[in-house]
């Protein structure tokens, strides 16, 4: 009995707050728009007993998906954000394992300042911290300044706006959810490992490649999961810092949710979304799954 | 016909494999190595034996390559290994934590070093096997680390350091990590392999049992500097110091003043009590302070006052049985306490002695080593 009291909260848990919320999105998904408040139909009533539910499930049908099929919008905004969110992570690792592999080498007394300096940005809210980025970037900010001060450029550059301001606001932001699974799976390494591949015949650099890179791979694995599932959805950053060009399928949607006010296609577009993000998330898990037995 | 006594350090006309001249390590203000010249031999098992601390780790990390020495050099086969780094001496290491690959089967560890080599793969793959078969672990070659036991981890790690067929094959404490049992037995396979393969081997350990059974000689270090390098057998019988002659077994040590007639020494060790006698081939002033060092298995244990160079009456204090043997902690009137062990040859019911007995402890003139310091 007390088993089942403790599997069921969890599962009630994701019930409530995942499955629920979930299907009545699939069902908003499946309705019609309409000029009404909530705007669209049909209504589930309840007090019509059992004919009105059977009278409301034969209203749903599957429209707004076809929809998404012929505005050509949609899959280019899809396209648009795996390549920004694949690029994006792949930026975060070649900028992240570096800092792991760095303050996994450091001195031991100094590791807890580092991780610290590594958390502490989580402490601002995150739309300051993109707003500053704002002006950092813009055509009169901080680091236009600072290149023209150096005389490295004659003209300001445009960086704000563009997809590169997406790529360094993604990165900044996610960098952490990079560092440390890496650093925790660089941490672990036995330096005598190390020592080992060496004194068996390996260069410092063949050693890393041979016994460094695939001991850190599950971290790496995990950080870029990590990064590239919420990446994939951003809305915020593309927003903030991206050009009208930068097309990301987190905007589309509130585009649709909150410009359009059409909510079935807006659901639509968040159902396919979360189909899309299940396969790597299904990956993701196996990984984590992997690595339990293979310590077990 | 009889078997030469393998022992080329008395030989003249052979040439040390390793040379060590006047090597010192200091990290920072702390001196790990103190100034050490010694020499090993090929086909030696040569243990460095000392407590924790003793730089006996550092002075087997200098051989790998992981050190460099601050002063004075190392020499592998005549040549100055100083700056070559680890990974082109022909010497290889089995770690203390074994440093076995995670990733890789044991065939891949074993493997490992060969690849690196660049040798052709069928050459790699028979010398893997005969490795596998050197070591017992055929049936293993397929699996991970983590899906084997200790002792088959120690097995790996020892297979893996020798695949590539070391000049000098150093080992790290290698039998620290495994249970009493199956470390005994383990010191008779390392002895084993060393015959086989003819590899020189270095052995570093802070437990003399271990150092006695297998190595042909063995360095007693202590903070930095080599306190004495000998055979098993001399540094038990013959210590030059007190610290080898304690470091080294149970031992009692009597402190007196010496008196020397030729190799007849008479030492006065108490008031009033007759002086102990010892022969000895070195030379003590008349009333210099010495050691009398004598293990207890070499005093004997009586009821009755035996006849003898050295007989003292005490009393029974403290019995430690080992099943085997006993060591009796005798208390002599001057208060020193004298450890003496006998065989336990009857059955422990029938045992003649017991706590607070008086009884008498003698041991013959030829029985104890008398030091200096």
């Amino acid at each position: 009995m007390r088993r089942l009291i403790l599997i069921a909260i969890p599962y009630l848990w994701l019930l409530a707050l995942f499955l629920i919320p979930f299907l009545i999105v699939v069902k908003i998904s499946l309705s019609d728009t309409a000029l009404a408040r909530p705007p669209y139909f049909p209504q589930l009533d309840l007090a019509t007993g059992w004919q009105g539910f059977v009278d409301f499930l034969r209203e749903l049908d599957f429209e707004n998906f076809t929809f998404l099929t012929t505005d050509d919008l949609y899959w280019k905004a899809y396209l648009s954000s795996l390549k920004i969110a694949l690029i994006s992570t792949a930026l975060t690792l070649l900028v992240g394992f570096p800092i792991a592999y760095a303050m996994a080498r450091a001195p031991e007394e100094w590791r807890p300042t580092l991780m610290m300096l590594v958390i502490l940005p989580f402490w601002t809210s995150f739309l300051i911290r993109v707003y500053s980025w704002m002006g950092i970037l813009s055509q009169g900010g901080l680091l236009n300044s600072f290149l023209l001060w150096l005389g490295l450029i004659s003209e300001p550059l445009t960086i704000l706006n563009t997809d590169t301001a997406v790529y360094i606001g993604i990165v900044y932001t996610y960098l952490p959810f990079m560092i440390l699974p890496v650093y925790a799976a660089l941490e672990k390494l036995d330096g005598s490992l190390l020592e080992a591949a060496e004194d068996l015949g390996c260069s410092r650099t063949s050693a890393f490649w041979l016994i460094t890179v695939p001991l850190s791979k599950q971290g790496v694995i995990a950080g870029c999961f990590l990064v590239f599932i919420p990446a994939m959805g951003e809305f915020v950053i593309p927003s903030l810092l991206g050009g009208s060009q930068t097309l990301m399928i987190g905007k589309v949607l509130y585009e649709e949710f909150f410009s359009n006010r059409d909510w079935p296609v807006a659901s639509a577009v968040a159902v396919v979304l979360l189909l899309i993000l299940i396969i790597p998330i299904v990956l993701f898990q196996r990984n984590e799954q992997k690595q339990r037995e293979s310590e077990g | 016909m009889p078997q030469t006594v393998f022992a080329p350090w008395d030989d003249p006309a052979e040439k040390p494999l390793i040379q060590f001249k006047g090597v010192t390590k200091r990290f920072g203000d702390f001196t790990a190595i103190d100034n050490i010249d010694l020499d090993i031999y090929a086909r030696e098992f040569f243990a460095l034996l000392g407590p924790s601390g003793c730089g006996k780790t550092t002075l087997m990390r200098m051989l790998a390559g992981f050190e460099t020495p601050t002063e004075g050099k190392i020499l592998l086969s005549g040549q100055d290994i100083g700056p070559v780094p680890p990974n082109q001496r022909a010497v290889n290491m089995m770690f203390q934590s074994y440093a076995l690959f995670p990733h890789l089967t044991i065939w891949d560890n074993i493997a490992f070093g060969l690849r690196r080599e660049g040798r052709d793969k069928a050459a790699i793959e028979a010398r893997v096997e005969e490795m596998l078969k050197l070591t017992r672990l055929a049936k293993f070659a397929k699996r991970k680390p983590h899906q084997i036991s200790g002792g088959q981890r120690q097995r790996v790690a020892l297979a893996r350091s020798l695949a590539k067929a070391p000049k000098l094959l150093l080992l790290d404490e290698p039998l620290g990590a495994l249970d009493r049992k199956l470390r005994e037995e383990t010191q008779f396979e390392l002895m084993d392999i060393q015959e086989k393969t003819g590899t020189t081997f270095v052995i570093v350990t802070h437990d003399q049992e271990e150092a006695m059974t297998v190595a042909s000689r063995v360095a007693v270090m202590d903070e930095g500097k080599l306190m004495q390098v000998s055979t098993p057998d001399a540094i038990y019988e013959a210590p030059s110091s007190v610290y080898v002659a304690d470091f080294i077994g149970d031992v009692n040590i009597i402190e007196g003043k010496a008196h020397q007639t030729g190799t007849k020494l008479q030492i006065d060790w108490a008031e009033g009590q007759p002086a102990l006698s010892a022969t000895t081939t070195k030379n003590f002033d008349l009333g210099q302070t010495c050691y009398m060092a004598i293990r207890p298995e070499k005093i004997a244990i009586s009821a009755d006052r035996p006849s003898g160079a050295n007989v003292l009456q005490g009393e029974i204090l403290d019995i430690a049985y080992l099943g085997n043997i006993s060591t009796y902690h005798v208390k002599l009137p001057t208060g020193h306490v004298i450890k003496a062990q006998q065989a336990n040859t009857r059955r422990i019911s029938r045992r003649e002695f017991t706590w607070e007995d008086k009884v008498w402890i003698s041991w013959t003139d030829t029985a104890a080593v008398v030091l200096a310091q």
